[in-house]
Parts: structure tokens; C-alpha cells; sequence
């Protein structure tokens, strides 16, 4: 089953392009700069406006268009094919980079401004104060959405089969069809999905239980 | 001068907007199997989802376990795999074709992808309603005991109403999600939005025209889906609004710093 190795790949793959996205897209979010912002809002807006499946489809078909004929025009490269792997991963994770936007300013907002503050006191830099006192927090904080976030990526990776990438659901499809055991193949594809989504349930627990540790949770009575 | 704003558009505008208008009937169309898809499974969806989610929030083992499988199954693999699972594969059984049901329905991808959406929604509606029924205060529900309200009553009149209020703001998301999931249609030969889109630019070997447009047309229902929520939210939700903006508004100030 290489396809499921396709799968993880471009699950994984978009997944780093959607995080810098994601810390990118907080950033300009909260930065001053009045145009940053604008641009930002303007990213998450279309890209969770927009279904992703037309998007890929879009940055397939189009974006190869568009990439050719820039490079006609500056002549600064010859025809370039983007690969199936390339527009679905490359896609998927900008917009899956919206979705975390909103979940990074949400945990950056969420952090007390007397320790960032604090932190100035003690004569760090941005940087540090970054690093030191914000990402730590924000991991916490921001935990919970990005469970959300990732479970659903992982799901959307299953679309980039329609541009014709051989992933687990094309390779289940295309053997299910020459064997007449459609109902077989798919029914093994919704099986590994859902060991692929269960084990990651695993794993952000376990990260959900480390981040919070020392932290008294309240009850909700 | 209206020939010549055409003229214009024909030769200098890098997307063909006239070859768009000339179809945007097909698109309407196209959005109105769209919004059909998408209203009609969250109806059946959620009614399915409300006795599911009593259940869920019960106690009893054998119906919860069966519902939490069901959930699980759903929530758990995409949704572009349930579709096909339901209209290619149950093609493989005989004694499925030999059914009065295959004919009018089981070899119809409208209704096909309708029983996938539908399940798909029924699931994940089911979660979000269990979470908001057992997250009802205790107060209130010791309350209708002691004004000698019996099981059902005290579901009807005091948990439910409250809980399909709570869970408003997460089934926004949920609609959201099902009109953004409903593009799988276009995969199994339903010309809804997208569908339209794709035959578009297959016809007249396009590379952005029919995604742009459907992509916008998109945006908008988004956009007017969200707003109506917010306007429902304001309206549903409005006794627990002060006691929420005071611990939900982010401080001033701390947004302004630059990181």
C-alpha cells in the first residue's frame, strides 16, 4: 500500500507549510502595520471561505498556467510542470496555514500581558521574549485547535486524489474498479483512515497532557 | 460604448469574463443543486443527529456504543471516501442491485451523495449536541425535578431548548463545513458549483475561468451563511451575553503588541 505512504507524506508536508502559514498569517495579524494586517485578514477570509477541493483545483490547472506564462514572460524559466504532490500539499497546507492563523492569535491573545510585560522588565528582546515566554504558552493554548485543525487536514488530504495524485484513496479506487470489489477497496481506505486519525488522537493527547502539566484545570461544575 | 467595454474585456482582461457571463446562468444553477445538497442533508442530519445525541449523553451501553461507533466511523475518515463508499461500492453486492431501492436510488449519485452528506452531518452533529446537553447546568436541571417535570418533559422543555442555543456557534461551523464538503459531489458527476466550474473549464480547455468563478460564489454564500448565524447568535444567545463579554473580550492593548 504505497498510497498510504503518500497520504502520510503529504499529510505531514502540508502540515509544516500550514504552520508556518499559520505563525506568519498571527503575526501579521496582531503586528501594527496597518497593510499586514489588511493582507492577513484578507488571506483567511478567502482561503476559509473558499472549499479547498476548488482551491486545489485552481492552483492544479491554474497556477501552472499562471506560473508557465510568468516565466514566458520574464524568461526566467522554460515550461515547468508542478506536480500533482506539489499544487495538494502546497495548497492544502496554505489553507489549512488559514485555519491556524486563527488558532495561534487566539492562544497569543490568551496570554496574560503582565508576563510579556514582565519579560520586557527583565530586559529581553522580542526574540527572546518570543521564544522564552510566548511560544511556551502558546503551545498550551493553542493546543486544542490545532488537534481540531490537524484531524481535519489529515481528511482533506484525501481530495488531492481527484487532480490524479496516486495516494490511498486513487490506489483504492483504480484496484477496487479492476477487481469489481469497489465496496472492498474504499471500505480498506475508511479503515486507514481512521487508524491514521485515531493514532494521531493519540499522540496530541499525550503532547496536550505535556504542555499542561502544572496547570490545575478547573472543574466546570 | 457598451460593444467597446466587451471589446475591451475580449482582448486585454487575462480571465474571459465574457464566456463567464455568457454561462452564469449554468452557475446559478450550479449553486442552487449546491445550497439543495447542503440544506437538505443538514435537515435530515440533524434530525437524525437529536435522538443520537440524547443517547449519547445517556448512560446506557448498548445504545451508546453503537452511536459512538457510528460517530467515530464518520468523524474519523473523509468524507470524499464515505461518498464513494456508498455510490461505487455498494454496486459490488448483488442482492444491493436487486432491491427495489437500487433503481430509483442506490444508482442515483444525487441521492447517494445526499445519504453521505446526511450521515456525515448526523454524525458530527451528534458530538456537538451531546457536548452542549451535558454541559447544562446542574441548576437548572434540579430544578424542573423539583417542579415534577418527568424525564422527557425536563428534555423537551429545559435541557434541549438551552442546548440548541448553546450549540449555536459550533453549528455554524458545522454548516460552514457541510457547504465547503458538498464540492465532492462534483466527483461523482453531479454538476453542482463546482461541477459547473470543472465543465466549464473542460469544455473550453480553460485554466481559471469556472474555478474563479465558482471559488467566489462560494465566498459569498460563505460570507451571507456566517452573517445570518451572527444575527441568529445575537438574537438566541442574548442572556448570555454579559456575563461572557466580560471574560471573553481579549484585553485592549495586549493585541497591539508586536511579536
Amino acid at each position: 500500500m504505497s498510497g498510504t505512504w503518500v497520504t502520510i507524506q503529504l499529510a505531514l508536508i502540508s502540515l509544516a507549510i500550514s504552520l508556518m502559514f499559520g505563525l506568519l498569517g498571527a503575526w501579521a495579524k496582531l503586528s501594527k502595520n496597518y497593510l499586514a494586517q489588511k493582507t492577513a485578514a484578507g488571506y483567511t477570509t478567502i482561503v476559509r471561505g473558499v472549499p479547498d477541493l476548488v482551491l486545489i483545483l485552481l492552483v492544479f490547472y491554474g497556477g501552472q498556467e499562471l506560473f508557465n506564462s510568468l516565466g514566458t514572460a520574464t524568461g526566467l524559466w522554460d515550461y515547468v510542470e508542478i506536480s500533482q504532490f506539489a499544487a495538494g500539499a502546497g495548497t492544502i497546507g496554505i489553507v489549512f496555514g488559514g485555519y491556524m492563523t486563527e488558532t495561534f492569535r487566539g492562544a497569543i491573545i490568551a496570554i496574560p500581558r503582565g508576563q510579556i510585560e514582565a519579560g520586557v522588565a527583565c530586559g529581553m528582546d522580542r526574540l527572546t521574549i518570543f521564544r522564552r515566554v510566548i511560544w511556551p504558552q502558546m503551545v498550551r493554548y493553542a493546543l486544542p485547535g490545532f488537534s481540531n485543525n490537524w484531524l481535519v487536514q489529515i481528511k482533506s488530504t484525501a481530495l488531492v486524489s481527484v487532480i490524479g495524485l496516486q495516494d490511498v484513496v486513487y490506489n483504492g479506487f483504480v484496484a477496487g474498479k479492476s477487481t469489481r470489489q469497489l465496496f472492498t477497496f474504499m471500505f480498506a481506505v475508511l479503515i486507514i483512515y481512521l487508524l491514521l486519525t485515531a493514532v494521531s488522537d493519540l499522540v496530541l493527547r499525550w503532547l496536550d497532557r505535556k504542555y499542561s502539566k502544572g496547570i490545575v484545570r478547573s472543574d466546570n461544575g | 460604448m457598451g460593444e467597446s467595454i466587451i471589446a475591451f474585456l475580449e482582448t486585454w482582461s487575462p480571465i474571459d469574463i465574457v464566456l463567464i457571463a455568457q454561462n452564469f446562468d449554468r452557475f446559478l444553477w450550479g449553486a442552487l443543486v449546491t445550497l439543495q445538497l447542503t440544506v437538505i442533508s443538514l435537515v435530515v442530519g440533524g434530525l437524525l443527529s437529536i435522538p443520537l445525541a440524547i443517547i449519547r449523553s445517556g448512560n446506557n451501553p448498548f445504545l451508546n456504543a453503537p452511536v459512538w461507533a457510528f460517530t467515530y466511523l464518520f468523524r474519523g475518515t473523509p468524507l470524499l471516501v464515505q461518498t464513494y463508499l456508498i455510490y461505487y461500492g455498494l454496486g459490488q453486492f448483488e442482492w444491493v442491485r436487486q432491491t427495489a431501492l437500487w433503481e430509483p436510488i442506490l444508482s442515483q449519485a444525487w441521492w447517494c451523495a445526499l445519504i453521505a452528506f446526511s450521515l456525515n452531518t448526523a454524525a458530527y452533529t451528534t458530538e456537538l449536541l451531546r457536548g452542549s446537553i451535558i454541559t447544562t447546568s446542574k441548576g437548572e436541571v434540579e430544578a424542573a425535578k423539583a417542579c415534577g417535570l418527568g424525564k422527557w418533559m425536563r428534555f423537551r422543555r429545559i435541557v434541549l431548548p438551552s442546548a440548541f442555543r448553546r450549540a449555536l456557534p459550533a453549528y455554524s461551523n458545522e454548516v460552514i463545513f457541510m457547504l465547503h464538503g458538498s464540492v465532492v459531489a462534483s466527483t461523482i458527476t453531479i454538476q453542482d458549483l463546482l461541477g459547473v466550474g470543472r465543465w466549464l473549464n473542460g469544455r473550453y480547455y480553460l485554466a481559471y475561468e469556472g474555478f474563479i468563478t465558482a471559488a467566489v460564489m462560494y465566498l459569498i454564500i460563505v460570507l451571507l451563511v456566517s452573517r445570518g448565524f451572527r444575527l441568529w447568535e445575537k438574537h438566541w444567545l442574548k442572556h448570555l451575553y454579559p456575563l461572557d463579554a466580560v471574560e471573553a473580550r481579549p484585553k485592549k492593548g495586549l493585541a497591539s503588541f508586536r511579536v
